[in-house]
């Protein structure tokens, strides 16, 4: 099973990355090697192995439904690239009615 | 004596003593960061007026007879994935060049309370993806031992500047060997704590469950000092784990008697360097002349971990670097059209190669049609490695590897090879699947004077055991005590 440049774009649209040309052909050409090693996963029968998600089991870790403090929004908004202080958000390309 | 030639232990002695103060400390390694970093390159901010500052007001609490904790005054390096409220953390990646976090990541809330005195950033491959420090986005890491040799990764800054005399100890994190392989390369101590040992609250995740915080420290004695304050129950990292946190230290007893320790054949074969064989093979016959019980075992399903790491870490990667969008945080394009645009120029942008392979094959794992091929197979295969630990854990108290299968390789050697670097880190990958403490050591050097490093891994929360075996060896042996050249300048 080998991986098309074609898909390999495909990919990269579900990544969200804009790969340049010659990024697609380096990439198509290491995801295939790898997908050649994943291929001896295969060898194995795993058909009534459960999955491993976490290595050491935790219970779900719950707390009391209680308001804290929470980082102020200027300290939040510090580190945007382009924000709006004043209205306390963020600057983002128009998105609806493009 | 230099100071910044003493270990944790003897300066945090001789400060609350007051045979020495926080100052000049903090001054001694700050200097020593001056005189080699240019050569070393491990540290990615220098933050000397902080250190300054802390070190005086942990001389000022001595001087008032205040009470100080354990670490008062000590200082140490931070791996740059650690979140510091007000210094930058890059991960060593230009997408987050500039981005100065509004909090302090737990375990650095918990040097500040010790009163240790953070030197600064220390360089790693970009989001802790790589075994050399190359993958940097911002620039590689030397070997103090030699300087065209890597100091190994991703946690290559923090060794190197312990190995370097820069600190005395380090702060790492290990998703598949990341403070173990460079603590073998530097000739360190390096401890991948149990998962869940340590709290995540503030690492930047690269693989959720894979990656822990963990010390690299010169001696053993060092890291258990520093795991005893890292380690614990924190409510803002639910994988976290609610036990009792013992006295690292204490478990360094030096009575390994009948201790069981296993040697998985795996481990052995094909592809491991005959120096690096010939060193931990005699690592062995050191902990059998203390009392150490030996026996030869298995872990049929070792060959395995490499590949089901390489869908899993990327997979849970590829979902934990979506944040990086050029909105709240970090680099942003100069030229979008529409938001999309935005998204897709300021990844491409901001990421390096390495992180842009692991986001594909991650995605591609995750997308629809592949899951059961790839990642639930990876995860069902994670469950066969766990069971291969599980049932040495019947017999033995701990196992002993090689750390990784050569000592360090050159600067450039295996950057065209993808699959070669990974490699790397077959040794200390099993580990993290199955979520065991695992801790290197140096044991010996090979002709060319490159540490050698041994490793230990035990069933989860041995890490008493594995410290008490690493400090028995390290008694035993004067491996530790060896320094590089860098210092005699």
């Amino acid at each position: 099973m080998a991986l098309t440049r074609e898909e390999v774009r495909g990919v990269a649209t579900l990544a969200r990355l804009d790969l340049k040309d010659n990024e697609t052909d380096r990439l198509t050409h290491h995801l295939n090697d790898l997908l050649a090693q994943f291929a001896r996963l295969q060898e194995l029968n795993t058909e009534d192995v459960p999955p491993t998600a976490h290595a050491v089991p935790v219970a779900a870790a719950l707390r009391e439904d209680v308001a804290r403090p929470s980082l102020p929004r200027e300290a939040v908004m510090a580190n945007g690239p382009q924000v709006d202080r004043e209205l306390g958000g963020f600057i983002v390309p128009q998105v609806i009615g493009e | 004596m230099e100071l910044y030639t003493l270990s944790a232990r003897e300066l945090a002695d001789k400060i609350q003593a007051r045979e020495v103060s926080a100052r000049e400390v903090t001054d001694a390694f700050l200097a020593c960061i001056e005189r080699v970093d240019s050569d070393v390159r491990a540290f990615v901010t220098v933050t000397a007026q902080q250190a300054r500052a802390a070190a005086d007001a942990v001389d000022a609490r001595l001087a008032a007879k205040e009470e100080v904790s354990s670490l008062a005054g000590v200082p140490i390096a931070l791996k740059d994935n650690l979140c510091t409220t007000g210094v930058e953390t890059t991960c060593s990646s230009k997408i987050l060049r500039g981005f100065v976090p509004p909090y302090n990541a737990t375990v650095v809330e918990k040097l500040s309370a010790a009163g240790a005195v953070s030197l600064g950033k220390a360089t790693m491959d970009e989001f802790a993806m790589g075994s050399s420090t190359e993958n940097s986005g911002l620039f590689t890491t030397r070997n103090p031992w030699d300087l065209t040799k890597v100091p190994g990764g991703s946690s290559g800054g923090s060794a190197a500047a312990v190995a370097a005399g820069e600190a005395p100890f380090a702060l790492g994190s290990d998703t598949g060997g990341s403070i173990r392989q460079p603590a073998a390369f530097c000739g360190l101590v390096g401890v991948k704590p149990t998962y869940g040992r340590v709290s995540r609250y503030g690492l930047v995740a690269f693989a959720s469950s894979l990656d822990q915080i963990g010390p690299l420290a010169r001696t053993v004695e060092d890291a258990a000092l520093l795991l005893s304050v890292i380690a614990g129950h924190d409510p803002g990292d639910s994988t976290s784990v609610p036990r009792s946190v013992p006295d690292y230290r204490a478990a360094l007893t030096g009575d390994i008697k009948g201790l069981r320790v296993g040697i998985p054949k795996e481990y052995f074969a094909e592809g491991i360097a005959t120096d690096v064989r010939e060193a931990v093979t005699r690592a062995i016959s050191v902990l059998e002349g203390l009392g150490a019980s030996v026996g030869e075992t298995s872990l049929p399903y070792t060959e395995y971990a490499l590949p089901a790491y390489y869908i899993v870490a990327p997979a849970e990667a590829s979902s934990n670097l979506a944040r990086y969008d050029g909105v709240r945080y970090g680099h942003r394009t100069r030229n979008a059209q529409g938001h999309i645009d935005l998204f897709e120029k300021t990844r491409d942008e901001g990421f390096g190669d390495e992180v842009k392979q692991r986001i594909m094959i991650g995605t591609y794992a995750l997308s629809a049609g592949y899951y059961d091929a790839f990642y639930l197979k990876a995860q069902q295969v994670r469950t066969l490695i766990k069971q291969d630990f599980d049932r040495c854990w019947e017999n033995f108290d701990a196992l002993i590897t090689p750390t990784a299968p050569s000592a360090a390789f050159g600067i450039g050697e295996k950057t065209d090879d993808p699959l070669a670097m990974k490699l790397s880190d077959i040794c200390t990958i099993p580990a993290n699947m199955a979520g065991i403490p695992a801790l290197s050591q140096c044991c010996g050097f090979t002709e060319s004077g490159l540490p050698i490093g041994v490793q230990l891994m035990g069933p989860p929360f041995s890490e008493e055991t594995l410290l008490r075996l690493a400090h028995a060896y390290e008694q035993a042996t004067d491996w530790h005590t060896r320094r590089p050249s860098l210092d005699k300048k």
